[in-house]
């Protein structure tokens, strides 16, 4: 089982994050369970979500205490909780940001992860350049086939396209695209 | 079909297949989405003439659901919570009328203090209201109650409610396998009412009944429900023949066969409890899980029969009888009260308190070792309760009690669960 645990604030897609994630997880043949924390959510308020991921039915109910993966939607969230608890000792962590992790001050809750499994991603750059609105979620799918190998961007791109429609899939997609280059460290000639 | 659903919309579009004629619906989380795409669907023509009525309160919801039924139209309403107390006493008349009626409830706890979140209370405060209870252990299972219960409630002629864990089912996204038409078709035919408000063939339904009748007609009530202990496995047969799967039924049991320890739960948490018990018989530890699939009728008999091997029972239920203890655990007690099997009350998941793997374990090891009490709370906080208890000793006027708790409280663990610390 892969576990994933989602960190962003209101309004920042993160519950529709997990949700598109186990569309993805079930487009490629996985058993796949997503769930929001069930909090008030408000704008700007600290959300979680979640999703799990496993070639055979998941039958636990409880929230994600040791994550295989941390997908970060705001780095902000760094200083207002413990983003990184139970954060398995091989686990991955993908952070919308441009900043280092020195910047960030979590230099030293990342230094004992192995390398590459720690990417930053200007997921909410890519968001406003191909969707128009500063929302990070669905790049950060593309970013998180990258680094995890779990699922292929194609699975993340058919995740969005069941999930919305039109223009806003598109620039989805191209966001999704873009950041999972991003996070090879390649560069996209049309990102 | 297989499809990545949430709960909720797996629900409504089972509700779609089932070919109801009315839906009277009023919102109120966690519930909501599930009303919300059943009027999707109706919008969109997914359900042919089914007439979709926004009504004003929950009261009037069941109302109107009591009308329509009644009018010999096959009737789907759904709630939670407070929805289902403001409409307790349509529950009862629904019941005591013979009116086929399928309703979800979508659990959550029931305020003061108010409270958004899952647990049983709600669904357990109507448990002697006359209505059939089936509870889900997985979005499929819901899904495949509710095309169940329209069978059930229609064949007895008694409503069905159907229980779903609130947020934790009702907001999951998880796979299920959605029927064709022509499935749920072949298994659910037209309604047939037993009795219907007609012009043209007038009779008045909801007589006034004195001492001289009351009791036979509540006997007949009951009476009903007991026929519904073998109606319910029939229908789940025949059901696991035109579907392929086996869902609902009285009870189900998980490795039960030579355990010591049996857990006896019910819902969404049952599915926790089995990777609990895998890890557990994996270190050799004999124990099992039996889901109560049918809380209302209680299925006596056979949860005698399983658990009458066991050398203890421990019951985890999502709900609190103050003043007394376990809800589910008195039932249990009440079928192996010819024994003298300990059964032990395990109160937890309250208001959305997450029920983790580590406490189970931590549980199920102290019932290994027969250090379980009578009743006990899952991560109940015994410091923060007592720092309050001696406060309130202390003050005269300490001032509410739950305001006082959460100042006391930090519920800010990374996973959105309550991780309290004492106040320094």
């Amino acid at each position: 089982m892969f576990q994933v645990r989602l960190h962003g604030r209101g309004g920042q897609g993160v519950v529709t994050a997990a949700e598109m994630l186990s569309i993805a997880g079930f487009s490629e043949g996985k058993h796949a369970q997503a769930f929001p924390s069930f909090g008030s959510e408000r704008t700007g308020a600290p959300v979680v979500s979640f999703c799990r991921l496993d070639d055979k039915e998941i039958r636990r109910r409880e929230p994600i205490l040791e994550p295989d993966c941390l997908i970060v939607q705001d780095p902000t969230l760094f200083h207002a909780l413990d983003v990184f608890q139970g954060l398995r000792p091989d686990g991955y962590v993908l952070i919308n940001t441009t900043k280092d992790w020195h910047e960030l001050g979590i230099a030293d809750k990342v230094a004992h992860l192995p390398d590459h499994h720690v990417v930053g991603v200007n997921a909410t750059a890519l968001a406003r350049k191909h969707v128009g609105r500063p929302v990070p979620n669905a790049a950060l799918l593309g970013g998180f086939a990258a680094i995890t190998g779990e699922i292929h961007l194609a699975a993340v791109e058919t995740a969005i396209a069941t999930k919305f429609s039109g223009a806003i899939a598109d620039g989805n997609i191209a966001a999704a695209r873009a950041a999972h280059a991003a996070a090879l460290g390649e560069e996209l000639t049309d990102a | 079909m297989l499809k990545q659903l949430e709960g909720s919309h797996a629900v409504a579009e089972a509700i779609a297949l089932c070919r109801p004629e009315v839906i009277c619906a009023y919102p109120i989380s966690p519930q909501t989405h599930i009303v919300e795409h059943c009027g999707e669907l109706v919008r969109e023509g997914a359900m042919g003439s089914c007439e979709y009525m926004n009504v004003e309160s929950e009261f009037a919801a069941l109302s109107a659901c009591i009308g329509s039924s009644a009018c010999g139209a096959r009737t789907y309403t759904a709630t939670a919570s407070q929805g289902l107390l403001y409409m307790a006493e349509a529950v009862y008349n629904a019941s005591g009328l013979g009116l086929p009626i399928v309703m979800t409830v979508a659990n959550r706890a029931i305020g003061a203090p108010i409270n958004i979140w899952n647990d049983h209370t709600d669904s357990m405060s109507m448990r002697d209201a006359g209505w059939i209870q089936l509870f889900a252990e997985t979005n499929q299972e819901a899904l495949d109650l509710h095309i169940q219960a329209f069978r059930i409630a229609e064949q007895l002629s008694q409503p069905v409610m159907v229980c779903m864990d609130g947020f934790i089912l009702t907001h999951a996204y998880e796979r299920v396998d959605m029927p064709t038409q022509e499935q749920v078709d072949a298994f659910l035919p037209p309604y047939q009412p037993q009795q219907i408000l007609d012009p043209a063939n007038p009779y008045s339904i909801g007589a006034m009944v004195g001492p001289e009748a009351f009791t036979e007609v509540r006997y007949l009530a009951h009476e009903k429900q007991l026929q519904a202990l073998d109606v319910i496995p029939a229908i789940a047969a025949e059901f696991e023949q035109i579907f392929g799967r086996s869902s609902g039924g009285l009870i189900r049991e998980y490795r039960t066969d030579d355990a010591e320890t049996i857990v006896v739960t019910l819902g969404s948490v049952a599915g926790t409890v089995k990777d609990v018990v895998d890890e557990m018989r994996d270190a050799g530890d004999r124990i099992g899980v039996v889901t109560i699939g049918s809380f209302r009728p209680f299925p006596t008999a056979e949860l005698r029969a399983v658990l009458k091997a066991a050398k203890r029972v421990v019951v985890l239920e999502k709900s609190l009888a103050v003043g007394f203890g376990g809800v589910v655990a008195n039932n249990i007690h009440m079928a192996l009260h010819h024994t003298d099997i300990p059964v032990h009350t395990v109160v937890a998941g309250l208001g959305g308190r997450p029920i983790t793997m580590p406490s189970l374990h931590k549980l199920f090891a102290e019932a290994q070792e027969d250090k379980l009490q009578d009743t006990q709370f899952l991560d109940l906080q015994h410091d923060i309760v007592n720092a309050e208890l001696a406060r309130q000793r202390a003050l005269i006027g300490s001032g509410p009690t739950a305001e006082s708790i959460l100042r006391n409280i930090q519920a800010d663990t990374a996973y959105g669960g309550a991780s309290a610390q004492p106040a320094e």
